[in-house]
């Protein structure tokens, strides 16, 4: 489970977080919403000690994450557009990866590479990877250390249908095996189709958050996308 | 077990060793060093003349290499800072590796065509050895500040701008302004101040070191002949050294001071 607590983040005149407490449950599905520049980023960042908070406090599961860079043993995150280095092959940033985690989980990397069919991109330069190609790296490297929260950041952009699906799948799998998922996408259909609750962020502050079914309740609507344009609509 | 710090700095420099611009900078060094040796009478010759390549150009190679890479890297930087390693680590495994592949670079472009000469006539390997370990000093202070720029500024062109306004500084404006300096202030004892000067510029420094070391006192320009008069040769040598030390480490230990508490 993830916690966080009256968060709040300044970039100079910009208050991108005001005062954010919100639960992500683990064994469910979080979608993070909201409009660009709603502090979604901010927020996930902030629980993976990217961005250090003004104020505030953040749990991942049951440690304190600020200032404490060990907790992020137990994340994985797929940035939102990862890139990699430009003369380093493919195998060798997974070994980068395993070596600052100190564990080797050959066979979850092996079923990971045949998942998302990277086998033959292994001895490539990691430089020259495109966009789709990428993101399938980013999704091994978020997964093989099988670690208890995921935070995943766009996480299909780019990703050819197949690819998706799968990465789909497996996104279910690991709720199911009781893993705290928090994600963000602009795609509603798929936020629908993946995400059991919502958090819905508006100028730096928690607007909603609660289950999909209590979001359809209070907004009278059955559609994701419409749900959400009735919450921005109403503010 | 390894330190996350020493598993930063191996994969930076397989990133580096493999890349096209260290490798060409490498062997460009190489070819200018070893025309300067073909063209020159007698191998202190090319000692100055590489001095001088010392002075101009790998300050700002160091500059813009580095940078490239910090910029390059950034996004790559940030799934490391998400894994379970301090940011500390991040930094420094960053900057040696950067700073062992552009001194690196300079050691092997410089080193192997004096290495060559010596197989067909007799070098004298003091300067020789003074002008590799100057080199290797300022790509470090120039890798430094690179780095220092780079996590001051998110954005690269304004990174890029400070970093050629600081290298045409301290390599073209600084000699005119302590001309003047002196000119204007010939009537009164400014010597230790000059010195002062001279301790505010690496570049200045790094010439002040290898013209200390060499015989040719005419070429040592004046504030080279203060270090010799006030400090003598050898503690003149030992503070210029020292101070380049200091070069290298405040501006680093800066930027990871930044670093560490920079929101990505």
């Amino acid at each position: 489970m993830v916690r966080v607590e009256e968060l709040t983040k300044r970039y100079g005149a910009l208050e991108a977080l005001r005062g954010v407490s919100a639960e992500f449950p683990a064994g469910e599905v979080t979608a993070v919403v909201g409009p660009n520049a709603s502090g979604k980023t901010t927020l996930m960042k902030s629980i993976l000690g990217l961005v250090i908070p003004d104020l505030g406090r953040v749990w991942v599961d049951g440690e304190v994450a600020l200032g404490n860079p060990g907790v992020r043993g137990k994340i994985g995150y797929m940035p939102q557009d990862p890139r990699f280095p430009e003369n380093v092959k493919v195998a060798e940033v997974i070994e980068l990866i395993e070596g600052l985690r100190g564990e080797r989980p050959r066979e979850a990397v092996e079923e990971l590479v045949g998942e998302f069919g990277l086998g033959e991109h292994l001895e490539k330069p990691a430089g020259v990877l495109s966009g789709g190609t990428r993101q399938r790296l980013s999704a091994v490297l978020a997964f093989m250390f099988d670690p208890p929260v995921l935070i995943l950041d766009e996480p299909t952009a780019g990703l050819d249908p197949l690819a998706s699906s799968r990465f789909k799948d497996r996104v279910l799998a690991e709720r199911d095996r009781g893993k705290t998922i928090i994600m963000t996408s602009h795609v509603m259909s798929e936020l629908e189709e993946l995400a059991d609750r919502v958090v819905f962020l508006l100028e730096g502050a928690v607007i909603f958050s609660g289950s999909l079914e209590e979001l359809r309740r209070a907004t009278g609507e059955e559609r994701l996308e419409r749900a959400v344009a009735r919450l921005m609509e109403e503010r | 077990m390894r330190g996350p710090t020493y598993k930063i700095f191996r994969h930076t420099l397989s990133d580096l060793l493999r890349s096209r611009w260290v490798g060409g900078y490498a062997v460009l060094v190489g070819l200018m060093t070893g025309g300067l040796l073909y063209l020159g009478e007698e191998p202190t010759q090319a000692v100055v003349s590489v001095l001088n390549l010392v002075v101009l150009a790998v300050p700002l190679v160091s500059l813009v290499l580095g940078l490239m890479y910090h910029y390059a890297n950034r996004d790559f930087a940030l799934l490391v800072l998400t894994q379970p390693v301090p940011r500390g680590s991040v930094f420094w495994g960053q900057w040696l590796g950067l700073g062992f592949s552009l001194a690196g670079a300079f050691l092997v472009g410089t080193g192997l065509p004096f290495a060559a000469y010596a197989f067909l006539g007799r070098v004298d390997w003091v300067p020789v050895a003074v002008v590799l370990l100057v080199g290797a000093l300022v790509s470090l202070v120039f890798t430094s500040l690179a780095l220092l720029l780079g996590v001051l500024n998110d954005e690269r062109v304004r990174a890029l701008g400070l970093a050629i306004a600081i290298w045409f500084v301290m390599t073209m404006v600084y000699d005119s302004l302590l001309l003047a300096f002196i000119i204007l202030a010939q009537a009164y004892p400014i010597e230790s101040w000059v010195i002062g000067f001279s301790m505010a510029n690496p570049v200045d420094l790094a010439r002040v070191m290898v013209l200390l070391r060499l015989e040719t006192a005419a070429l040592m320009g004046y504030t080279g002949a203060l270090f010799r008069k006030f400090l003598g040769t050898d503690l003149g040598f030992a503070v210029a050294l020292g101070v380049m030390v200091a070069w290298t480490l405040i501006p680093a230990w800066w930027a990871a001071r930044v670093f560490s508490r920079k929101d990505f």
